[in-house]
């Protein structure tokens, strides 16, 4: 009784309770979010990630803008038919440099994680064009107008800045090329150059080979369209993480 | 706690200083309109640019026909707004069921309701457009008109700050509006309930912090001793909503005139931080703020005492301090640390009763009155959502359960869950308080027609039990196909076969749905007829002057 | 309560707080016991599981991890038991299928059974999105549940064909030839094009302009047959397919014709044995193998 008693403080003065409230709905988000910042064990220790490429990134935005993720996960779970159907379960690390995260929360479609080299470039142009054209059971939205835009980069180099000012690693290096790099993976008669430095450049930042792909995504190599980011950008999904050194067993990586 | 009614120059204050703010976001957006980097930021510096302005010649052509009187009388109470309330979530409540109906067709029939000339008609971009209009549009101006109703009642005293609640509102729905057409033109975050880039989420922040400041102000001059319950769920609601969307919605523009932002937190530290938004928009955007509607009137409407203040104490406390803690349910088996999972899962188990404490605090007040069940179709309304509100925070603890969840996630179940929740709860509860407010405000002695209200109540209720059944089906047998195993271990069915095994239970809930919009329909066309006052809303009640109710004396 | 307003409510007999708003009083019941006892329990449950699993951080600076749980359990280390489990489960059968030739499969009716289920397992979520549910095919990805083969309709040739993909870049083995884009190329003018598509259309007998297709058969002579032969019946060695049937990977309309001589499609399939593991592919080679005509 003494403290229903004393409850009428609360009900007397506004601002009290004002303030006991946010006090009483402060903790647990401190409680939860906070460490995820200083614990040792929350992001594993792997080799391969490396910052997106300027064409990845612009790929990954376009990817946002249409809602893929309200209809695909990237995220596969530790269990087994998971790990059977998608491949390795997810690692935190693998989305480290992902502002924001795109795990998802409802698998309409199957989950992405692990796409990347699963499919052909023309498979997902055909596909994103008209999903049912290759899938015919397919509830999947069509994609078409893609490859009609031509992706404007002129600020490419200052999302990578922004991206910098938050915690991505982008060199200078790769700040100043951003441009340069964009049109150069996307185009298989670029200047070669141009191309061995932009994948230097970013497998460097892996340390190891292989994770930059270049190629005539959408099928017309004398412009960059939607379609080219969007596909870059799957085709490399779940593919930076080198499993062939992780040690899903070392005390660190367990959870 | 003063009665004194304010001097004149506090009221011209109010005016000038939310002409002055309107103002300042009008050059703003001129500013930006004038240098966007990007066609989507110049469409919308342009819209906003364009409705603050007309918004300050609306501001000048009203505070110049006053001539002197005293537009925020202390001695009424200010109900226009409400008004305006009430036929803006009406509005903006259908325009979300049908866009809900629209994207339910479109999984239904992808061929028909797909137009590859119109990319932005897609589903990915219509889905946020759904969830926002029917949570932010719909269910936020119920919240504000009905905070504004009982805050006004239950401290006997006019709302504060003059011309600042109508900053409110309208600052709220051109919030709406921006959100929406952002959708539409594909500028979103992606933040599941926050999608809304940087600058509209800014616009919100000032918005709500008036919000809090006109509340707080209000409860300040009361007349009464004790603040009523309704209102700690209130404040709990407007408090935590802003310190969720400020935490949230952390963010770096590339432009100061571009629409485009990056996420402050990557990974597994964003993904927390959305979800623990994302389940804390369930708690108390869909949860106390529509208790809080709950615990006025539904004691009001029936005309009985509510059941247990003891109990209000426990749970409101217990409620919102256990809340937060639970948004790693919906990141169980991610990649979130596995001991974050595990606080998820407990809070919310320990959420259940709290939760309940609100729903048995509601029905409960039925006793003595429980013919009110039968006669009165809009207290019927409102204790079928309870029902629901029960229904669906004991599924809730359910599948924050790790093994549940397993099957449930990422599956129709889900939907299901929402719909229960947002359809039975949300939506019926909010059907309550606005036959209820329209009646009141219009001072109308009854509504057009009790028939309607019938008719709206099944529709309603079997379009819920179309749409839950239908998904939970689908979603069990989805999950379940996804994890099949054949006689020699092999994954039994491919992803596709899955999606295929839904399409019936895609068309049930389309049906459902329909239903429900179509209820929603016979209910506006019901809330005009009671408003104009037609049939048996004919007449006009006296309205009972503010100071009918006594002084309490402190104790 | 010691408020000296409050008063019994007639219906229930339990007394009021003694405060009105806006009309509306409050009962003062106490808290539902089997509620009370019902939240108990679940925190009291809650609490066990705590202690069970990892569930509490560490403040900053004290050992920068968690509590692991008394029971020491981990969604990673239990989904590896799992598959470990499973692989143990299927190594008989597998090495069984690895060692076995075709004919043996084809006699041992459990291994086929095992080999056809893992296959079909695999087909759905990795081949059937290009190929079509059972092989079907889809307009620029080819049939399998037919006899006709564009590579290798054996065992082996099916099996190469899924390990290396069909012009897969970054694997040496892959299968590979380029038909040259002649329209887009200028190798061809669009008139000599449009005779060469009545010509193909008339290997499979359809409706043509003859003098138009007679035009094309001297250039299909010069430019095509070196590849698809001089009867048109294809040339499995470097995939190219047999334009005398009916079938048609890229559709068999005029304007498909035209768009696959003009830009020749040259079409890619990933290669497999990085992403399924050996057992996996010779399942799913003799699952394709039996979906039509395997050889
Ligand atoms: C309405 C829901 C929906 C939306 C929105 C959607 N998809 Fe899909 N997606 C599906 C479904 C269903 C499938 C499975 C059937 C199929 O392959 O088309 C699928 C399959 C896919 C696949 C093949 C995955 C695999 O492993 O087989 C890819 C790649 C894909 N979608 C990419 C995208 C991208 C990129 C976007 C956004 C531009 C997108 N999807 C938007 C529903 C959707
Ligand atoms: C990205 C799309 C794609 C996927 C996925 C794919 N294929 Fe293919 N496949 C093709 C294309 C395209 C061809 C024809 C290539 C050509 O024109 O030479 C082909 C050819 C083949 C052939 C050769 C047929 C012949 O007549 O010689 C076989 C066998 C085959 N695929 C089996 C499979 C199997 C089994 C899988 C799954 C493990 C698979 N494919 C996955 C695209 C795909
Ligand atoms: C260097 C070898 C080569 C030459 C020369 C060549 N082709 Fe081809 N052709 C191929 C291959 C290989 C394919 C299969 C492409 C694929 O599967 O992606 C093909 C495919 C086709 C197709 C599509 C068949 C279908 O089922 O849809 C047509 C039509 C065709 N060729 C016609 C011609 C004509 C006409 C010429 C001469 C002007 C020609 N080809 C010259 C190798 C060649
Ligand atoms: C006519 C009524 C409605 C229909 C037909 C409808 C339909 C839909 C559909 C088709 C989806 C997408 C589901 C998916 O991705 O698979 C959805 C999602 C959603 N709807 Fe509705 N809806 C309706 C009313 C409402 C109401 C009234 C609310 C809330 C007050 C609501 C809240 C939501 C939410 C929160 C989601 C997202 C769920 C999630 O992300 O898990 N809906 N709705
Ligand atoms: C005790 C109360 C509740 C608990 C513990 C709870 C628990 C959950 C859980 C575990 C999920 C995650 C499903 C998944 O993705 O796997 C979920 C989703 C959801 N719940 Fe509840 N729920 C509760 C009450 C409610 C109520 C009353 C509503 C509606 C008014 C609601 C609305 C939602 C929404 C909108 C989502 C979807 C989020 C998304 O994925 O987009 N919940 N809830
Ligand atoms: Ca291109
Ligand atoms: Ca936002
Ligand atoms: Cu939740």
């Amino acid at each position: 009784m003494g403290l229903f008693q004393k409850h009428q403080a609360l009900e007397r003065h506004s601002l009290l309770l004002t303030v006991g409230i946010l006090l009483v709905v402060a903790v647990g988000g401190i409680v939860e979010i906070a460490p995820l910042f200083y614990l040792e064990n929350t992001i594993e220790k792997v080799k391969g990630m490396r910052p997106y490429t300027p064409l990845e990134l612009t790929g990954r935005n376009i990817y946002i803008r249409e809602g893929c993720y309200t209809c695909h996960s990237q995220m596969v779970r530790p269990l087994r038919d998971e790990v059977e159907r998608y491949g390795h379960y997810s690692l935190a690390a693998e989305s480290m440099y992902d502002h924001p995260f795109q795990w998802g929360s409802k698998r309409t479609g199957p989950d992405l994680a692990r796409l990347g080299g699963k499919y052909s470039d023309e498979w997902h142009v055909d596909h994103l064009r008209d999903p049912r054209s290759v899938v015919p059971e397919s509830v999947m939205p069509p994609y078409a107008f893609l490859s009609d835009n031509i992706v404007h980069f002129e600020d490419i180099g200052d999302h990578l800045k922004t991206l910098r000012f938050e915690g991505v690693p982008y060199s200078d290096e790769m700040i100043e090329n951003a441009k340069a790099d964009l049109v150069a993976q996307a185009d298989p008669n670029a200047d070669y150059d141009d191309q061995d430095a932009l994948v230097a450049r970013y497998e460097a930042a892996a340390g190891r080979k292989g994770t930059v792909i270049v190629g005539d995504y959408d099928g017309d190599p004398s412009r960059v369209t939607e379609m080219d980011a969007l596909v870059a950008y799957l085709q490399m999904t779940g593919t930076l993480v080198d499993f062939s050194t992780y040690e899903a067993d070392d005390l660190s990586n367990r959870r | 706690m003063s009665t004194v009614t304010k001097p004149r120059s506090s009221v011209s204050g109010s005016i000038a200083s939310v002409a002055t703010l309107v103002a300042i976001a009008c050059l703003g957006a001129l500013l930006i309109a004038a240098n966007a980097v990007d066609p989507l930021m110049e469409a919308h510096a342009w819209v906003f640019f364009f409705l603050t302005a007309f918004a300050l010649v609306a501001i000048g052509i009203w505070a110049g026909g006053l001539q002197g009187r005293n537009p925020f009388d202390e001695t009424y109470y200010e109900d226009t707004i409400v008004k305006f309330g009430v036929a803006a979530a009406m509005f903006w409540g259908i325009a979300g069921f049908l866009v809900g109906l629209i994207i339910a067709l479109q999984l239904t029939w992808p061929g028909l309701f797909y137009f590859p000339d119109l990319g932005w008609t897609n589903f990915g971009r219509l889905r946020p457009l759904h969830t926002s209009a029917v949570i932010f549009a719909f269910g936020g101006n119920v919240l504000i008109a009905t905070s504004f109703y009982v805050v006004q009642r239950t401290s006997r005293t006019r709302i504060a700050g003059g011309l600042w609640p109508w900053f409110v509102f309208w600052g709220y729905n051109l919030f709406i509006v921006i959100a929406g057409t952002g959708y539409l033109m594909g500028v979103t975050q992606s933040r599941e309930y926050a999608e809304p880039e940087w600058y509209a989420d800014l616009w919100l922040t000032i918005v709500w912090v008036a919000y809090l400041l006109v509340f707080l102000g209000t409860l300040w001059k009361r007349k009464e001793p004790h603040i009523y319950v309704a209102n700690w769920f209130y404040l709990s609601f407007i408090v935590t909503i802003a310190m969720l969307h400020i935490v949230n919605n952390l963010a770096v523009p590339v432009n100061l005139s571009g629409s485009k932002s990056y996420s402050l937190f990557a990974g597994v530290q964003d993904a927390l931080t959305q979800w623990w938004y994302g389940h804390n928009a369930v708690g108390f955007f869909l949860t106390t703020g529509f208790l809080a509607i709950m615990y006025y009137f539904i004691p009001k409407r029936a005309q009985r005492p509510v059941y247990s203040y003891r109990l209000s104490i426990v749970h409101f406390w217990s409620l919102i301090f256990i809340y937060i803690w639970a948004g790693p349910h919906h990141l169980h088996y991610t990649a979130l640390p596995q001991w974050a999972q595990t606080l998820g899962m407990t809070f919310s188990i320990m959420l259940w009763m709290p939760s309940w404490g609100g729903m048995i605090n509601g029905v409960m007040t039925l006793s003595g009155a429980w013919d009110k069940l039968r006669t009165d179709p809009v207290v019927r309304m409102m204790v079928v959502s309870l029902a629901f509100y029960g229904m669906s925070t004991f599924e809730g603890p359910l599948m924050s359960v790790r093994a549940v969840n397993a099957l449930s996630h990422y599956t129709e179940w889900g939907i299901a869950h929402v719909h229960s929740g947002s359809l039975g709860w949300v939506g019926f509860i909010s059907f309550g308080a606005l036959y209820c407010l329209t009646q009141w405000l219009w001072k109308r002695p009854a509504l057009y027609s009790k028939n309607l209200v019938e008719w709206h109540f099944w529709l309603a209720t079997i379009g819920i039990v179309f749409y839950i059944v239908a998904l939970y089906f689908a979603g069990i047998i989805e999950g379940l196909m996804w994890r099949a195993y054949n006689e020699y271990g092999f994954l039994e069915y491919s992803f596709i076969e899955t999606v295929e095994a839904k399409h019936i239970n895609y068309m049930i809930r389309a049906l459902g749905g329909g239903m429900y919009l179509m209820g929603a329909i016979v209910m506006a066309y019901n809330l005009v007829r009671t408003a104009l006052g037609h049939g048996a809303a004919a007449g006009v009640v006296e309205p009972a002057p503010m100071t009918a109710a006594k002084l309490q004396p402190a104790e | 309560m010691s408020d000296k307003h409050t008063e019994i409510d007639a219906h229930s007999g339990v007394e009021t707080t003694g405060h009105t708003w806006d009309g509306i009083k409050e009962l003062n019941n106490p808290l539902p016991r089997w509620w009370l006892i019902v939240w108990y329990i679940s925190i009291a449950w809650a609490f066990i599981y705590m202690v069970l699993m990892p569930a509490i951080p560490a403040l900053p600076g004290f050992g920068g991890t968690n509590t692991p749980g008394v029971l020491g359990l981990s969604d990673r280390t239990l989904v590896a038991e799992k598959v470990v489990a499973m692989n143990a489960e299927r190594s008989v059968a597998s090495q069984r299928l690895m060692a076995a030739s075709l004919t043996e499969i084809q006699n041992d009716l459990n291994l086929q059974q095992f080999a056809m289920a893992m296959g079909e397992s695999a087909f759905g979520d990795n081949c059937a999105t290009c190929h079509g549910a059972g092989g079907r095919g889809a307009k620029g990805y080819p049939m399998l549940a037919d006899d006709i083969w564009l590579w290798s309709g054996t065992l082996d040739g099916i099996e190469q064909t899924l390990r290396h993909g069909i012009r897969h870049e970054g694997d040496d083995a892959t299968r590979f030839s380029a038909m040259p884009a002649f329209g887009r190329d200028k190798l061809l003018t669009s008139s000599e094009i449009d005779d060469l598509v009545q010509h193909v259309l008339s290997f499979s007998d359809r409706d043509t302009d003859a003098s138009a297709a007679a035009q094309g058969s001297t250039i299909f002579a010069v430019q095509c047959a070196s590849c698809h032969g001089v009867n048109a019946k294809g040339d499995r060695n470097i995939g190219a397919p047999d334009l005398t049937d009916a079938e048609w990977i890229f559709g068999g309309e005029p304007a498909d014709i035209t768009a696959s001589i003009s830009n020749a499609r040259n079409a890619h399939m990933p290669a497999w044995q990085d992403r399924l593991d050996d057992p996996t592919i010779k399942a799913l080679a003799l699952y394709v193998h039996s979906l039509g005509g395997g050889e």
